[in-house]
């Protein structure tokens, strides 16, 4: 572009002075910028959704609680499980189908999950709940989902997760008439596995 | 090529034009490169409007016919003979017909060619890098070309539409074909940068004096407010489809649940764009249809400032509609409440540009050339999508109607019908100002009424199998909506027949080359291009042209 400011009899713009090409300039470094102000808000969209999601429950996120609720409600829900597992050589199963709960009651729910191979499994369990609405109410104190669990070679484990369910949930009106809420989880593999194994295959490579 | 080549030697302005490699591959004056543009388009479009033929041909009866083994189709080898080959052909088209068609005439052909004109400056404010724009496009086209082509995962090509939703577009298609429609998009959106920031220079610093921001013609205010949503829409986009290519190639995990991420992320992101895109291809349309109205009216533009606002005001509410895209993906009531109202909102400015256009043309002495003839098609076939688009944006009836034929019908009648009405006005509009001989009148009023029976029985069928459920992009349906589809294809081939009326009037005025005037369209057509001889001379406005206060836009 710097090209343009020498004198070219051909080009229509050689007689400008050299303020208006200062001013011409200006505005396309200011476009420049926003430009990559966009891309960067464009990446940046990523945590802070993830942030919004995890503060406010929206789309189903389970939040994540430090103390139980202190005030329990007369009026129950059914809680139903769910689990799936995605590209894992893996068994789960969850130890009971549903349970009823007392809005505001701790409860406990066990799941079970098998290697059925003969090497160990790095995996971590994703999960939401159904319908969305719930996702705001639904609280877990502890969950094997909190972090990568590592299952040895043909060995099968119990895992628990303490949750409750919000009493706010009673008054909110987007939960209104909705008995029952599914909790799903899915083991995928670990992708701090995956980066290792990714890791491994390129220094065999190299 | 052909006709450009000739005009190009035309030497009787007294203007010195470099030679045809030079004029044409290192072209830096805007009205060259606008007419690469345009050629380009009109290339484009065929290949799209080919694509499209495919589809309906498909579509013409129950049952598999075309994309299978044995078919004539899967004999030319071009498209695999699967039910894969049909979603790249769809795929295709979308992505032809947006980024490699609408896009390059409005706002590369007609905004090159007539910006500066009208805004009485000599040239682009960065002639090289428009240039350069033009040709990352044809790079991205070959690109686009080559994905199609190569493998996909599920079949040669990419087939997961041009919205690109993963996981489909990433665990999805597995194979080369979708990294190549990724770069090529990255490519079209360098172009379109390049040619929005070039533009933005233009407009504020380089009209002639005297020319306000409030004297400036409406053309200009749309490709104003176009090249701003561009800017800041399309590296959204750029970013979306790099974080697809990383998740695809450099194991990151942003659309991908297994490792924390979230596709719905990426409808969020690509509809952030592809909502103010959806305007991009329109607006410069409504810049265009306001001159001719008011050309072939004898009245200037009837609420000059409201239609400049208006466009400004769609612009602007065009940011923070996007999720209307996605209410069956899963949102709270307030959001769906909040899409719902701000897009009926967008009804608002479009319906006072709709009144204007009316208004201009009440009382006025209305002449029906050809380019008035594409221009009131153009008002009545966007209004129509307008009204199904009101009907759409409430989430309760979308839920039903989403991903149906109903949508499809929305989208074609205000891009396919309206667009496409749009380009064809200015382009009889400004034929003799951009070629310097003269259209057959007609041969172009023949085209516009077979295009207008033609799409038209393309697409109003097309609400009927979206209310009575036929979802889109599937290859077959059962027999139930036989009937509207064969009505559909027999739409196409009129449709067809409309383009080979439009290649006639092309080679016609080619061949008979009728000397053009500088103003074929006498007292009506008030701008500056007006001024000029047709073709303009090669450089124009050595002098700048000083706009007095009372001008007309």
């Amino acid at each position: 572009m710097s090209s343009n400011a020498q004198s070219d009899p051909n080009r229509p713009d050689s007689g400008r002075p050299d303020p208006a090409r200062r001013r011409n300039v200006r505005v396309a470094v200011v476009c420049g910028s926003l430009f990559f102000g966009m891309i960067g808000a464009a990446y940046a969209s990523v945590p802070l959704y993830k942030a919004f999601c995890q503060l406010t429950g929206f789309d189903g996120t389970v939040r994540r609680a430090e103390v139980a609720p202190d005030t329990v409600l007369a009026k129950t829900l059914t809680v139903r499980f769910d689990a799936n597992v995605r590209d894992l050589p893996v068994t789960f199963t969850t130890e009971q189908t549903s349970q009823t709960v007392k809005i505001g009651e701790t409860k406990l729910a066990f799941f079970k999950v098998t290697n059925n191979s003969n090497k160990p499994v790095m995996a971590r369990a994703i999960y939401n709940v159904v319908p969305e609405q719930a996702g705001p109410h639904f609280q877990k104190l502890q969950c094997f989902c909190f972090e990568d669990q590592v299952i040895a070679a043909g060995a099968t484990i119990e895992m628990p997760v303490l949750y409750f369910i919000d009493p706010k949930y009673a008054d909110d009106p987007n939960t209104k008439g909705k008995p029952e809420v599914t909790l799903s989880y899915t083991f995928f593999p670990s992708t701090t596995a995956t980066a290792q194994v990714v890791a491994s295959k390129a220094d065999k490579k190299g | 090529m052909a006709q450009a080549a000739a005009y190009g030697q035309e030497d009787e302005h007294g203007n010195h034009t470099p030679g045809f490699f030079t004029r044409w591959f290192y072209s830096t004056n805007h009205k060259d490169i606008g007419t690469l543009y345009i050629l380009f388009a009109i290339m484009a479009g065929l290949v799209g409007g080919a694509l499209s033929g495919l589809i309906r041909w498909e579509l013409f009866e129950p049952g598999i016919q075309v994309f299978r083994e044995g078919s004539w189709l899967a004999a030319t080898g071009l498209v695999e003979p699967s039910k894969h080959g049909y979603n790249v052909v769809v795929t295709g088209h979308a992505l032809i017909m947006i980024f490699f068609m609408v896009m390059p005439a409005m706002i590369g052909g007609f905004g090159n060619w007539f910006v500066p004109l009208m805004i009485g400056a000599p040239d682009m404010a960065f002639p090289r890098m428009n240039n350069i724009s033009f040709w990352l496009l044809v790079a991205a086209w070959v690109m686009l070309l080559v994905s199609m082509f190569v493998d996909g995962g599920p079949g040669r090509g990419f087939g997961g539409g041009w919205t690109l939703y993963p996981p489909l577009s990433t665990s999805g298609h597995t194979g080369p074909a979708m990294d190549c429609a990724i770069l090529s998009v990255h490519l079209a959106g360098a172009s379109s940068i390049l040619g929005a920031i070039n533009f933005i220079t233009t407009i504020f610093n380089m009209r002639a004096p005297g020319m306000t921001l409030h004297r400036m013609p409406l053309f200009v205010w749309s490709i104003l407010v176009t090249v701003f949503l561009l800017l800041l829409s399309l590296p959204v986009l750029a970013g979306a489809i790099t974080m697809l290519l990383t998740d695809r190639n450099f194991n990151t995990h942003f659309f991908d649940a297994a490792g924390g991420g979230d596709p719905v992320m990426f409808q969020h992101l690509f509809w952030f764009f592809g909502h103010p895109e959806v305007y991009i291809l329109i607006l410069p349309a409504f810049g265009m249809i306001s001159h001719i109205v008011s050309t072939f009216s004898k009245k200037p533009v009837f609420g000059y400032l409201a239609m400049a606002y208006a466009m400004v005001a769609i612009g602007f509410i065009g940011f923070v509609v996007w999720a209307h895209h996605m209410y069956t993906a899963g949102m709270g009531i307030e959001l769906r409440a909040y899409f719902v109202a701000a897009t009926m909102v967008i009804a608002v400015p479009t319906g006072v540009k709709v009144f204007s256009w009316i208004a201009t043309m009440w009382g006025g002495s209305i002449d029906f050339k050809t380019p008035m003839l594409w221009a009131i098609g153009f008002i009545f076939l966007f209004t129509v999508g307008g009204v199904t688009g009101v009907v759409l944006a409430n989430a309760g009836i979308d839920y039903s109607l989403h991903d149906t034929y109903y949508v499809v019908a929305h989208f074609h009648y205000v891009l396919s019908l309206g667009a496409v009405f749009g380009i064809f006005a200015g382009f009889y509009y400004w034929y003799e100002k951009m070629w310097g001989v003269k259209y057959n009148e007609f041969l172009g009023a023949t085209h516009f009424w077979i295009t207008f029976v033609g799409v038209n029985l393309i697409f109003f069928p097309q609400h009927f199998l979206g209310l009575q459920g036929m979802p889109r992009r599937y290859v077959d349906y059962p027999t139930a909506f036989e009937y509207w589809n064969r009505i559909s294809t027999y739409g196409y081939m009129i449709t067809a027949f409309g383009v080979v009326v439009f290649l006639l009037v092309l080679l016609e005025s080619a061949v008979r080359r009728r000397k053009a005037e500088a103003n074929p369209w006498g007292e009506g057509a008030t701008t500056l291009e007006w001024t000029l001889s047709s073709p303009p001379p090669f450089h124009q406005f050595n002098e700048l042209p000083v706009i007095k206060p009372d001008a007309h836009h």
